[in-house]
């Protein structure tokens, strides 16, 4: 009797264990990326539809397999959960969800960030002022809340001065004709959508805040530090694909059809979007960005928000409690504490042609 | 002895009763503490101190922000739209299953109509409510009485046909009217299955409003939730699973008392 009560014990200390398991690092050859649908992380698609992830985890001799969420926020749940590697994610979310939530996080790639996908549209009004007293329709507490705290910010206003209301994504361009909606914050492809219906006016969009809204892919800084080779195949899959995508050739314009049509636009319609995003298709321009000290500026605007809005968790005292590693090699706030780092490494690695 | 005699006693079914809680809630903590050990900010598996401070700071403590109570505040805006909900959806459905069930008229208009509109899943309805009739509460509790009507107008009905005839025909040789007969010999009859029907679709009309609040809302408790998974918090999110639980089952032991103090010959059914 004793022996089996033991034996079940054991056998549900097992099964929670299992379960729950967080995601150890060690050395290891199985890798999983996750990404969603945005203008400036198609190429992570594209490059496994083509081939190119393929070829770069043979050449160091591993396997990639690349996973598309239609959510999310649930890809970036699920990398903090430890069911995947590598996550495409805004540097905001970085900080709040995996940084905040105590899984050391590494930018691997700077990728682009958003000049212009981002936007404050009001309907019949024609300057950002007019906002006033309005309610304001927008994911709470993703980039669009971000942009109109800074929106705000610029013309001397808060948040007390609108009432937030929280409405999903996919909804935005339905609510936008509801005569209840007068104001709403969202990203492309909904914006471009939105501004074309009659008596919408964009006020306010993310190249008037360039390079806050960075978009990035990230991984657990245990795993890349034990498997350096990951890291490099990530660096070498995305140059490889973003120097296609931007070329002007053939081959480029049929990457960007494709692109377009995975996104449920065509190639005029990811362009436009891409018009709207500031790529760094050299990886020495993004080298120069993330070492620069200009990085540290923007990552305090950020860290700020979040603080405010109360997303670097309960306990965080100030906006200093989750440490960032700047890619100058300084670190924003907690040093004893970093869970979000910029590394140049791997870009750089690329830039070098060393990989 | 053979197995399918064997029946427990009155202590040993308690214990058997509790038996798989305690076993999901001892794996909870070993997951919990092996996820913590790991890394001791972990969001996925909260420790019970962890849930036990927000708990305190959802229920008890006023939001810096707004300064309203977030757990008060959310019940209070999600019950009001749930009781409109279930309140006009009753209403509809007694009426409406009354009518059909009497009169021969209104079920040659009405049961086709009802029985199609039962049948349309109710959420791929909600981005149509949505346009037609916006974002806010509106939308929301057409959402409920759109999921729920139509069950229990049928429901209701099916009652209703399930009465004898006799009694029917009785009450005619008695030379009551139509309308007398609908009110005095059918609705008392009915009413204890409104009741239960009413009991039955709780559970549906939480998943609709909770849909509903994830979609776009500014308090609720399906718009807490849906609000905070975004940064993971399962410290707010299972306190709140357990509250919209508990809700539910409270609502169904009421109603459950309410029809028995109301109709107490009803019990004699079973």
């Amino acid at each position: 009797m004793m022996t089996r009560r033991t034996g079940l014990l054991a056998a549900l200390a097992a099964l929670g264990a299992l379960t729950f398991s967080p995601a150890m690092a060690e050395e290891k050859k199985d890798f999983k990326i996750a990404w969603s649908i945005y203008a400036g992380w198609m190429p992570w698609g594209y490059a496994a539809d083509h081939g190119i992830v393929k070829k770069w985890a043979e050449k160091y001799g591993i396997t990639i397999e690349v996973t598309q969420f239609n959510d999310y926020v649930e890809s970036i749940n699920q990398y903090t959960a430890g069911a995947y590697d590598a996550v495409t994610v805004t540097n905001m979310d970085a900080l709040s969800i995996p940084a905040a939530g105590g899984v050391d996080t590494t930018a691997v790639i700077v990728g682009d960030f958003s000049n212009g996908n981002d936007a404050v549209i009001l309907k019949d009004g024609a300057t950002l002022a007019d906002i006033k007293g309005r309610p304001v329709n927008l994911v709470e507490f993703s980039v669009s809340h971000y942009l109109l705290a800074r929106a705000l910010d610029s013309v001397g206003m808060s948040e007390q001065d609108v009432q937030v209301i929280n409405t999903a994504d996919p909804d935005m361009i339905g609510a936008f004709q509801t005569p209840e909606v007068t104001a709403m914050v969202t990203w492309n492809p909904m914006v471009s959508a939105i501004v074309k219906l009659p008596g919408a006016t964009k006020v306010f969009d993310s190249s008037q805040i360039p390079g806050e809204i960075l978009d990035l892919a990230v991984a657990n800084t245990e795993t890349v530090k034990d498997n350096p080779d990951f890291a490099k195949a990530m660096a070498g899959i995305w140059y490889d694909t973003v120097t296609l995508m931007a070329a002007d050739t053939a081959e480029g314009a049929a990457a960007r059809a494709a692109m377009g049509a995975a996104s449920g636009t065509d190639q005029a319609g990811f362009e436009e979007q891409l018009a709207a995003t500031k790529l760094y298709a050299k990886p020495s321009d993004a080298v120069a960005f993330v070492t620069s000290a200009e990085l540290g500026a923007k990552m305090d605007h950020v860290r700020k928000f979040l603080f405010d809005k109360g997303l670097l968790g309960p306990s965080a005292s100030s906006p200093d409690a989750v440490g960032i590693a700047l890619g100058d090699g300084t670190v924003l706030g907690d040093g004893a504490n970093v869970k979000l780092r910029f590394a140049p490494d791997w870009m750089q690695a690329a830039a070098d042609g060393k990989l | 002895m053979r197995l399918i005699n064997l029946h427990p006693d009155r202590g040993t079914r308690l214990v058997l009763g509790l038996a798989p809680f305690g076993a999901l809630m001892l794996a909870y903590l070993i997951g919990s503490a092996v996820r913590l050990a790991a890394n001791p900010a972990d969001k996925l598996l909260p420790a019970l101190t962890t849930l036990a401070a927000s708990i305190e700071r959802l229920a008890f403590l006023p939001d810096p922000r707004t300064g309203d109570i977030l757990l008060w505040a959310d019940t209070l805006a999600s019950l009001a739209r749930l009781g409109w909900g279930l309140g006009l959806a009753t209403g509809g459905a007694l009426a409406i299953g009354l009518a059909v069930a009497v009169l021969p008229l209104a079920r040659a208009a009405l049961s086709p109509l009802v029985a199609f509109v039962s049948m349309v899943p109710p959420l791929a309805l909600l981005p149509i409510l949505f346009i037609l009739l916006g974002l806010g509460e509106v939308s929301k509790v057409a959402l409920i009485v759109i999921g729920v009507m139509p069950v229990m107008t049928r429901d209701l009905a099916l009652a209703a046909h399930a009465l004898p005839r006799e009694q029917i025909v009785k009450a005619e040789t008695l030379s009551a009217s139509t309308w007398l007969i609908a009110i005095r010999v059918v609705l008392p009859q009915i009413l204890p299955r409104l009741i239960d029907s009413l009991r039955l679709q709780l559970g549906p009309a939480f998943l609709f409003l909770i849909a509903a609040e994830a979609i776009s809302a500014d308090a609720g408790l399906g718009y807490r939730i849906f609000l905070v998974r975004r940064y993971l918090a399962m410290d707010v999110i299972f306190p709140y699973v357990a509250w919209i639980t508990l809700l539910a089952v409270l609502l169904d032991i009421g109603l459950t008392g309410l029809r028995r103090r109301l109709f107490p010959w009803s019990e004699l059914r079973a």
